[in-house]
């Protein structure tokens, strides 16, 4: 595929900038790699010819910056992605978070749900749910709307459904929706207990304690800094013992929060490649 | 032919049948390679095809699947992991991305081809192995339109001809080689050697 070569870096860089300064979105601590593709991408899907014409539109109209953001982030998640993550999940630190008398879980760049309805599933099967909350935030309104509706493509289930299997879902899949046409839309019960909200890992600050915090595949976007940042958020927003979850190749290595942390479940285990880490007291 | 310029990265990608030519190049690099080799292979998205084992156990030169934000040293083989895309964020770095499927790959070599080509223009050197698909081609054309040196893996010599076949018909490659003539063709782009890449191909087209 042929991928538009528009944006020049200083360029990249002054348009970041001029986003700061009139909206309440910072970028400027966004992988560069990954943002000048989006860029580009943009300028493809909205017929911009040049880097003028995009920044006249983003920085002249403000009802524009709803679309750029939607666009600019990454928006691709899928349900039990990584199964042998969930698997550990739902085998070794549910039954350990199934002793708190309430469970709150914050999923930080939730995108368009599939994650939420996932773990979902898994407290439902594990006997929790009825005592948890699952936070459920992006910095994207628009997949915050979507994933609040509970309907997703019919497309990737036989993907899913195979995704819950290796993950150790012993249930019949479609039996947690109901398919019309091209969607299928989960069982409410499984929302009941799911709190969607905007939030910007960048400039907004801790809003409860949990004890589980996902946020895989999000920190690949990030710098180094702004990474250090965004996991003391998650350390002051983790409970004592709590659960940290990243991306298969996310790291807390050479982070201000690592010494506070371990891997589970070990060094030797490393293999497994799950990065799940928990505070210490 | 444009003067070509030192390589200051490689990049390899493949897709159905690129593994067995991969451990013909891999055993003969010479160690003091003076430039990163970044390997992009279509591959499973479950990580149980431990691909960076096989290729550990015949480099004598560091392997390492790229995670988050890795940094790049010379005489070292980076490999893309499974469901990611490899991007380069600055000469020094390699940076992930879960974005899109690209030509329904992740990791695409177009992408991690096209990120370096925008980084190390004229000093990017990137090899096409076997394959039936048509994902590397672009990335090749705009390593080629940056200047930078194009190698393709003689289709006749391919387990899969189809992406080697195909490129060939929209580039001029500046070398078409078999399996066999790769590792040695590489070790010459090191800075410390004989650095002439006209004379190396002049070398390379004696029959």
């Amino acid at each position: 595929m042929i991928e538009p070569d528009i944006i020049k870096d200083d360029e990249m860089e002054m348009l970041l900038r001029d986003i700061a300064d009139l909206y309440d979105y910072d970028f400027t601590q966004y992988t560069r790699s990954s943002l000048r593709r989006r860029l580009n991408r943009i300028c493809m899907l909205d017929k911009f010819t040049s880097f003028a014409e995009l920044r006249y539109r983003i920085t002249k109209d403000p009802t524009y910056l709803a679309r750029f953001i939607e666009e600019v982030t990454v928006n691709v998640t899928e349900m039990f992605r990584d199964p042998g993550f969930y698997k550990t999940l739902r085998e070794h630190i549910l039954p350990t978070l199934g002793t708190h008398p309430f469970i709150r879980v914050w999923i930080a760049g939730c995108s368009t749900g599939e994650e939420a309805y996932s773990i979902a599933i898994l407290l439902k099967e594990a006997g929790f749910y009825h005592k948890s909350l699952i936070y459920a935030t992006d910095i994207n309104p628009g997949v915050i709307e979507k994933a609040s509706r509970g309907i997703f493509q019919a497309g990737p289930i036989k993907q899913y459904s195979e995704n819950y299997m290796l993950s150790g879902g012993t249930r019949d899949f479609s039996s947690y929706y109901i398919s019309r046409y091209d969607v299928v839309k989960f069982d409410e019960g499984l929302s009941e207990k799911m709190i969607f909200s905007t939030h910007n890992l960048v400039s907004d600050s801790s809003f409860n304690e949990f004890q589980l915090i996902l946020c895989r595949n999000v920190l690949i976007y990030f710098d180094k800094d702004l990474q250090g940042k965004v996991l003391k958020l998650f350390d002051d927003s983790l409970q004592s013992l709590g659960y940290l979850a990243l991306g298969s190749k996310e790291t807390l290595r050479h982070s201000v929060i690592e010494p506070r942390y371990k891997q589970w479940p070990g060094e030797n285990m490393e293999e497994n490649k799950l990065i799940i880490y928990t505070a210490a007291w | 032919m444009v003067k070509k310029t030192s390589t200051e990265i490689l990049m390899i990608g493949g897709s159905a049948g690129s593994i067995s030519v991969l451990l013909k190049i891999i055993p003969n690099l010479r160690k003091d390679l003076s430039f990163p080799v970044i390997v992009v292979l279509h591959r499973k998205a479950h990580p149980e095809s431990n691909l960076s084992d096989l290729l550990k156990a015949h480099s004598s030169l560091p392997v390492a699947e790229v995670e988050d934000k890795t940094l790049l040293r010379n005489g070292c083989i980076y490999l893309a992991p499974a469901d990611y895309h490899l991007l380069l964020e600055n000469k020094l770095m390699a940076a992930l991305d879960s974005s899109e499927k690209v030509n329904y790959s992740r990791p695409s070599i177009d992408v991690s081809f096209q990120s370096a080509a925008v980084l190390f223009r004229q000093h990017t050197t990137a090899l096409l192995l076997s394959g039936a698909n048509a994902d590397g081609m672009e990335g090749l054309l705009a390593i080629a339109r940056y200047g930078g040196t194009v190698l393709v893996q003689d289709p006749l010599s391919a387990e899969f001809g189809y992406m080697p076949q195909q490129t060939l018909l929209n580039l001029e490659a500046d070398a078409v080689l078999k399996p066999a003539e790769m590792a040695p063709f590489i070790n010459r782009l090191n800075k410390k050697s004989n650095n002439n890449i006209v004379a190396l191909l002049q070398f390379i087209s004696v029959p």
